[in-house]
């Protein structure tokens, strides 16, 4: 039997409820916060400033460096135990390749940007979440960026071409799925995330990409409305 | 320590002010939330001032310690990650994040508000295992108070998941929750010169000659205490550290519902 109509009622190219802030770490040199339907990302920036090791200075560029961790009780199934792990040291690294290339640190050698995502609850497609709230937080840090990256995964459940699983679908039991997180410079339409897990044909990879189109300008959208509501609250204090 | 920013709050204390414009025995405003995280048993999210922290349970099915087997587990974890402020770096637990862990654990524990042969599913064999951890977003200052009363209420507020053929369904929870026998709050008082502050910041915390934590229950029982910074305290001291935290944790119940 295939996969005809979402379980959550939403159209296949329908992403989940999304609310995008800016701001919300006051501790932090710039901070982002993304909700996509459960899943939940908070993001906060630090620097540019000093790197250790120092053989890890670029002399040419600052470097960024994401560094993504999951809360113990944010998971679907049993607590995840503080501390690194293989899989979150991946996600970190596919983020900063998700994110270097609208980012120019050519004005900081030798320093690193810090990003930090916490998630305190996931609902699949935490690392697009991650990677949207990481590019609110750079953009109010002030980092220079030609663009902010908006990430959604997009899949194949059971023959259905859909946009933004979530945990029911990523674990669809009765057929195949495909889970294919991508990340996207809305104002290009490059591709800066690209994995998958599953199985799907080439023609099927085409159809999911192209749905989701409009859910890469949807979240953009949200990523800059949560940046001007920033600044206008600022700009309110300032005349206060 | 930062000497500037320790005399800079010494003046304002001598004229009976904090930073914030706040009195000695005063607690910033403070708002909860609880149930905010739907992969949590039970969770709560507190701001304080500018501290934010978030507060998950999370209630496993384990093989109990061999010693007690018919006896349930309950952990307290914070973690002081490099997010919430900018003093902190990646790396293992700081000794900061395990002193506080041990407090708000012990304060639970040494009260005893949860019977852990309550938590045996089948002994020597299966038991709950329940995790408090303890995750600030942004760190300002009073984490052990603020964790610990966040612990608490989402304990309160926790439901086991159901149990299928040995292992827990986490997708769907039962109406079964904790029993909690008393509710402990621990109340942190810093002493700075010769004042006695409650609820410090990240600052105020910073520049503390000692504190105090005392955890006590609805009758105004103490259940676990321990004292912190360089300094030493007198015993009139500790007598009027003990009496603020004892009356503060009494108005800070209203919080729990």
């Amino acid at each position: 039997m295939a996969y005809k109509k979402r379980h959550d009622g939403r159209k296949p190219a329908e992403t989940r409820k999304i609310i995008a802030k800016a701001g919300v770490i006051p501790k932090a040199d710039g901070s982002g916060y993304f909700k996509i339907g459960d899943t939940e990302a908070y993001a906060a920036v630090y620097g540019p400033h000093e790197f250790h090791p120092r053989n890890k200075h670029d002399p040419k560029r600052g470097t960024l460096r994401c560094t993504y961790n999951m809360m113990p009780f944010s998971g679907q199934g049993n607590r995840v135990r503080p501390g690194p792990s293989r899989r979150s040291k991946e996600i970190s690294l596919v983020m900063e390749n998700a994110l270097r290339p609208v980012t120019d640190l050519s004005d900081c050698p030798n320093a690193v940007v810090d990003v930090f995502i916490e998630l305190p609850q996931t609902d699949a497609g935490s690392r697009c979440a991650a990677i949207s709230a990481a590019s609110i937080a750079m953009a109010d840090a002030g980092i220079k960026m030609r663009d902010m990256v908006a990430a959604v995964a997009v899949g194949m459940v059971d023959g259905l071409p859909v946009v933004d699983l979530d945990y029911e679908e990523e674990a669809w039991k009765t057929g195949d799925v495909a889970d294919i997180p991508v990340a996207m410079i809305p104002s290009t339409g490059e591709i800066t995330l690209l994995q998958m897990d599953g199985h799907a044909s080439t023609a099927e990879l085409k159809k999911a990409l192209e749905q989701a189109k409009p859910a890469f300008q949807q979240i953009a959208e949200a990523q800059r409305a949560a940046i001007k509501a920033r600044y206008a609250e600022a700009a309110k204090k300032v005349k206060e | 320590m930062n000497n500037a920013l320790k005399e800079h709050i010494n003046q304002a204390l001598q004229k009976g002010v904090r930073l914030d414009g706040r009195k000695l025995d005063e607690w910033r405003p403070m708002t909860i939330e609880t149930g905010t995280i739907s992969t949590a048993e039970g969770s709560a999210h507190i701001k304080c001032g500018e501290m934010d922290v978030v507060v998950g349970v999370k209630i496993d099915v384990g093989k109990p310690y061999p010693d007690r087997p018919d006896s349930g587990t309950l952990m307290v974890s914070a973690e002081l990650r490099p997010m919430s402020n900018p003093r902190y770096e990646l790396g293992p637990p700081s000794i900061e994040s395990i002193e506080a862990s041990r407090v708000i654990d012990r304060g639970i524990r040494e009260s005893e508000a949860i019977d852990e042969k309550s938590l045996c599913i089948k002994k020597g064999e299966q038991v709950w295992m329940v995790n408090v951890d303890v995750c600030p977003l942004n760190h300002d200052g009073n984490l052990i108070d603020l964790g610990g009363l966040a612990g608490i209420i989402a304990l309160k507020e926790a439901r086991l998941p159901k149990l299928v053929d040995g292992q827990a369904d986490f997708h769907v929870h039962t109406k079964t929750g904790l029993k909690l026998s008393c509710l402990p709050i621990p109340v942190t008082v810093v002493k700075i010169g010769d004042n006695f502050l409650i609820d410090p910041t990240f600052d105020e915390m910073s520049v503390a000659d000692a504190r105090l934590t005392v955890t006590s229950v609805e009758d105004g029982k103490l259940c676990s205490m321990q004292k912190g910074g360089e300094q030493p305290l007198s015993i009139d001291d500790i007598d009027k550290m003990v009496t603020l935290a004892v009356k503060t944790a009494k108005g800070l119940r209203k919080y729990i519902k």
